[in-house]
């Protein structure tokens, strides 16, 4: 009863100000109603048992991937976008995006049968924490991507440098 | 996994936690009139004096006053925003006093993954500061709240890696783990073996809270007050109430993680015995009390680093260093144990 | 008990809503914002997956999924900057150099 409720409220906030994001004129208020629907999927993610993720979900998407957006809107000054000119003006593309909501509504109330239990139950993973249930599993069979990771995260280190600090060449660009 | 509370759970729950919060209000009430008072001793001069039998009611005085002061809202700032940032700020601060473990048992959530849980909310109470520069519309609120972000961000990360090693030593992120693994260990505290950590996460977390040396943000004599420029009275009154909680949640995570909490280190007791009758609480008051003291001393002493050299110390400095602990943390774990 | 459906609904709805944010808006970082609620809606319905699967490995492909979009909007952000610095405009319509008429 409690936990339905509880996945009531998050269901209905995450879809809420999902769609509150992106009707916003202003880009600040649009990433404010989007970082409500990071914070309350992670609170989601509390719900299926995944304890490290819901964390790690508020630390990187919550506190550093947003914030990176909100540095780069308030670097180039983005203006309050004029009323009229924000959406896309053909009226097929609107009715197109509703029809979408409802197919993509009606696919997931669907009745999928679980055909497959895997090995990690819900006992081991209560038991031994998520933190260390997903390090067992992480540094044994996901060592090669996890090294990958890094190398894929090391990337836009490198760019913003190339960025910043230019080429010697052309001095203005 | 319905892990509900039947009433009388949730009645004791809400007293604990109704508790906890009250002792920390007296305390960060107190902690202002201690730190005027020590910071005048050290300037040679005595601190309040008139309030009260040596000042000591200084605090109810401050809070008298700042209560019938006017709340102006500048008219340009966006208003729902403006309102929110202080409360951001002191909620998220004040949310890491339910995972710390005051005494063996007497915790409010005993998260699985409570060191990431104080990560988490000092990332977001970050929010609350760039919102309170950028809802001011005001260009000064606006840079301070940026330069101040930024400077919470960079040591941040500082502050993750020394408790990454922490945790490393430990074996769990679990904080009630993290002492109990300490107490078990062969020094009794980790400030020893991970002094290097231990040098980084207090300067670390000094960057964290604004304090000296690194309160550019807020000092008087730059960008006039920083983010905090267009809020008076009680919403000023706030933002120093969510500083001074952050100064003791940090003091609480420094006395958990690197100073062994509510236990003694063994060979303490062996020596002197009669410390055992002291409840572990009182030992982690103690300690607290000693990294605040350590707070105000270093406010009284130290002056204020530039920006610049406030960012390249936090990125040429400390993440360095933090990266050289967690190499020695890892490789003492895998030839040692 | 919460039934799996109900969780694959949220993720999928929350998908089509990053897709038409991502179909109607004309401001480059609102598209960088939409493709974060999607990559989002798909890591919610791998760990929904992962939790009935009784599998914990759908929640490992998450957690790269997390790291990986952080670096893709690095990424997408650098060439942003650039792009802001050479043409003082963010509307996708006036990216039409390459137009023949």
């Amino acid at each position: 009863m409690v936990l339905q409720g509880l996945f009531l409220y998050f269901a209905l906030m995450i879809l809420g100000t999902g769609i509150l994001g992106i009707t916003q004129k202003n880009p600040v208020k649009s990433l404010l109603w989007i970082l409500l629907t990071f914070v309350h999927l992670g609170g989601l993610y509390l719900l299926l048992n995944a304890e490290f993720l819901a964390v790690v979900q508020i630390i990187v998407y919550a506190g550093a991937i947003l914030v990176m957006f909100l540095f780069v809107i308030f670097l180039l000054d983005l203006k309050e976008e004029e009323k009229g000119e924000v959406f896309l003006k053909s009226w097929q593309l609107r009715v197109w995006a509703i029809l979408l909501l409802v197919f993509f509504l009606v696919i997931g109330g669907l009745n999928y049968k679980i055909f497959y239990q895997g090995p990690y139950t819900i006992e081991f993973i209560e038991k031994e924490g998520h933190s260390k249930a997903l390090g067992l599993v992480l540094f044994s069979d996901y060592v090669y991507p996890l090294i990958l990771l890094g190398f894929i995260l090391l990337v836009p280190l490198i760019g913003i440098g190339i960025m910043l600090f230019g080429r010697k060449t052309n001095g203005s660009s | 996994m319905d892990r509900t509370l039947d009433f009388y759970q949730f009645g004791f729950l809400v007293l604990k936690t109704v508790f906890i919060f009250a002792i920390t209000l007296v305390h960060v009430a107190f902690t202002t009139y201690a730190e005027r008072k020590i910071i005048g001793r050290a300037q040679a001069r005595f601190g309040p004096k008139e309030v009260g039998p040596h000042g000591i009611l200084q605090p109810l005085a401050d809070f008298l006053k700042i209560f019938g002061k006017e709340d102006i809202i500048p008219q340009s700032a966006y208003q729902p925003v403006f309102k929110i940032a202080p409360i951001i700020v002191f909620a998220f601060t004040a949310v890491n006093l339910t995972v710390i473990p005051f005494e063996q048992g007497f915790i409010l959530a005993d998260l699985n993954v409570g060191v990431l849980f104080i990560l988490a909310s000092a990332s977001l109470a970050v929010y609350g500061i760039i919102l309170a520069g950028w809802s001011s519309n005001s260009r000064y609120s606006f840079l301070g709240g940026l330069r101040s972000a930024a400077q919470v961000l960079s040591y941040e990360i500082a502050l993750t890696l020394s408790l990454a090693s922490v945790v490393l030593m430990a074996g769990s992120l679990k904080l009630s783990d993290i002492v109990v693994a300490q107490h078990n260990s062969f020094f009794g505290f980790y400030a020893i073996p991970q002094i290097i950590g231990f040098v980084v996460f207090v300067i670390a977390a000094f960057a964290e809270t604004n304090r000296t040396p690194f309160d550019l943000p807020e000092a008087e004599t730059e960008l006039v007050a920083g983010y905090l420029t267009e809020y008076s009275a009680f919403r000023y009154a706030l933002f120093f109430l969510g500083e001074y909680t952050a100064m003791y949640i940090m003091a609480s995570l420094a006395a958990l993680c690197y100073l062994g909490g509510w236990t003694v280190p063994k060979y303490v007791i062996a020596i002197l015995p009669f410390l055992k009758w002291i409840p572990g609480w009182v030992w982690f008051l103690l300690k607290v009390y000693l990294f605040i003291f350590l707070y105000i001393w270093v406010r009284a002493t130290f002056p204020r680093y530039r920006f610049d050299q406030l960012l390249s110390l936090g990125w040429k400095v400390l993440i360095p260093l933090g990266f050289v602990n967690l190499f020695i943390t890892i490789l003492f774990k895998k030839l040692f144990a | 008990m919460v039934p799996l459906s109900w969780y694959l609904i949220v993720s999928f709805c929350l998908f089509g809503i990053g897709l038409v944010g991502f179909l109607i808006r004309r401001n480059l970082i609102m598209l960088l914002l939409s493709i974060e609620i999607m990559l989002n809606a798909v890591n919610l319905s791998l760990v929904a997956l992962g939790h009935y699967l009784q599998d914990i490995r759908p929640q490992v492909i998450a957690l790269f999924i997390i790291g990986c979009a952080a670096g893709a909007v690095a990424v997408g952000l650098i060439l942003l900057v650039i792009t802001y610095r050479n043409k003082a405009t963010l509307k996708v319509d006036e990216f039409n150099l390459l137009r023949e008429d």
